[in-house]
């Protein structure tokens, strides 16, 4: 039976929750091709340090468990090295089923360390006001935040990238900014979510 | 001459300035010739895809749209091949392209979105490659050895290329997914001596330190104490993450290991800048955070081993079946 077979009467809408974070994957994402074999979750240099491998993330996926994976640290923790996505026996877009999966957390409210969205977000917003990054903005908004305590040890390396001026302190404004506010308002408004 | 236009991206004007400096006296050197696209924006790194799916592809799609007009603008010198140095832009870039046309409704609503701005880019206009894959497949080994003034005998480096550029490629333009030789085939023309470095395509730990700092010290870790134990003198780099992850973040990862790693990473170009017979500090050399200078004073100090086995000293002491006196002089 696939998703779409499902009646209306089906009690758990979180059936067609694999359907979904298919359809929100930027290329075609393979995801139900997944056979959990394990090669994703064996060769992957972070996997130390997540909730679940993305073989059990991705049978989650499959199981209907919206919460838990969305919940789940593992896309916050994937590095995006493509390790796993070259060894994929069936080509499954893993690193990119991952930014689905982060966006979909992001849009719930249902990720719990805010870290990486609020970093992700402060880089966003630079992008969206300058077109172009501003590491200065962002790191020094980011650590004061969330790692103050890291400061200390930190500045002889941030005064350092400062004096051999590889951090500017003033942002640099793209010339088509308003075009560019233009283009990302209307691409907002056309977002592949359901 | 072929034209290529060229995508810098944002870390080439801030925190990867050498990258840029040393660029620009290579393509001197070579005869590249690199058109920046005008008016670009940045591609998102890895932050707007997992924020928003459409605007993080219209802003990539922007500078593709801008890159395919001005190609056509410059009408004559055939340009419809895109260069990115940085291995985020590059990846970012190919996405794009790839994946607008693999799912068309990505690629419709990418252009309708683009449309507001009077732009739009139909999939597969442009070739988009990385700037390694242009050296060593249109400029080639030989015209890079040819170039070479100041052999680099006696360095030794560890050639380290990152996660981005040989993952996942979609064009199919690397020689290897995990253990691609381009690098090494580079700074080898150049004199060096090149480890056989196993870690060469795993992952420096991107915007880790900023979001799980454990998770990337280990990272680090394991690509300083991989480079330590082939006893390289240098980390030669092909990205502007890496670069910055194994540089400014190595005093922080030695802190919360107790090591004392002191291993300078500079870029690919610096290297070959430096065989050209350039001036250091006009390849941007001093900007590592991690002083390089004491590795470069190993430039000429010592012969560099000839590539290939090392003839064996004395084949009878190994524990393997002797060769025949007759064989022994080939």
């Amino acid at each position: 039976m696939t998703a779409t077979d499902v009646s209306p009467a089906e009690p758990n809408h979180n059936l067609r929750f694999l359907e979904e974070v298919s359809a929100a994957t930027a290329g075609v994402s393979r995801l139900e091709m997944c056979i959990q074999c394990g090669t994703c979750g064996g060769s992957c240099p972070s996997a130390d340090d997540m909730d679940h491998t993305p073989r059990m993330l991705f049978a989650m996926i499959r199981a209907g468990m919206r919460d838990e994976a969305l919940r789940s640290n593992t896309p916050w923790i994937c590095v995006s090295c493509y390790h796993c996505v070259v060894r994929c026996p069936q080509d499954v877009h893993i690193a990119d089923v991952m930014y689905t999966l982060k966006s979909m957390a992001v849009r719930a409210k249902l990720y719990r360390d805010a870290k990486a969205p609020e970093f992700s977000q402060t880089f966003v917003d630079a992008i969206e006001n300058y077109g172009r990054s501003f590491e200065f903005g962002l790191a020094t908004r980011h650590y004061l935040r969330h790692f103050p305590l890291r400061l200390p040890g930190m500045a002889p390396m941030g005064l350092g990238l400062l004096t051999k001026q590889r951090m500017s302190i003033t942002p640099h404004r793209i010339d088509g900014i308003d075009q560019l506010k233009a283009i990302l308002a209307r691409a907002k408004e056309l977002e592949l979510t359901s | 001459m072929t034209q290529y236009l060229f995508y810098p991206g944002c870390a080439m004007e801030s925190s990867a300035r050498a990258y840029a400096a040393s660029l620009e006296s290579v393509a001197r050197t070579l005869d590249l010739d690199l058109a920046e696209v005008k008016d670009w924006n940045c591609c998102g790194a890895t932050e707007y895809l997992g924020i928003n799916l459409i605007p993080a592809y219209a802003l990539i799609g922007r500078n593709l749209a801008l890159a395919a007009q001005q190609a056509k603008q410059q009408n004559g010198s055939g340009a419809h091949t895109l260069v990115a140095s940085c291995s985020a832009c590059y990846l970012n870039l190919a996405k794009a392209d790839h994946y607008m046309a693999e799912r068309p409704v990505l690629g419709d609503r990418v252009n309708e979105a683009l449309a507001v701005g009077g732009l739009g880019y139909k999939p597969g206009t442009l070739q988009i490659r990385h700037l390694l894959d242009v050296l060593i497949n249109d400029i080639g080994i030989n015209r890079i050895r040819e170039k070479v003034t100041r052999p680099l005998h006696g360095l030794r480096v560890a050639p380290y290329l990152g996660c981005m550029v040989p993952r996942p490629d979609y064009d199919h333009r690397w020689s290897d997914h995990e253990q691609p030789d381009e690098l090494d085939r580079v700074l080898r023309a150049l004199g060096a001596e090149v480890i056989d470095f196993p870690l060469k395509s795993e992952c420096c730990g991107g915007h880790m330190p900023q979001i799980s700092p454990n998770t990337a010290f280990e990272l680090i870790r394991r690509l300083l104490q991989g480079a330590d134990q082939y006893k390289a003198d240098l980390i030669v780099t092909v990205c502007p993450m890496c670069q910055m992850n194994l540089d400014a973040y190595q005093d922080e990862t030695n802190r919360h290991f107790h090591t004392r790693y002191r291993l300078p990473t500079v870029f690919f170009t610096q290297v070959m800048g430096l065989a050209f017979g350039d001036d250091p500090a006009a390849l941007g050399f001093g900007s590592e955070i991690v002083d390089a200078r004491p590795a470069l004073a190993r430039i000429g100090t010592a012969p560099a081993s000839p590539g290939g086995a090392q003839p064996r000293a004395k084949i009878e002491g190994l524990p393997f079946p002797g060769r025949r006196p007759e064989e022994r002089e080939r």
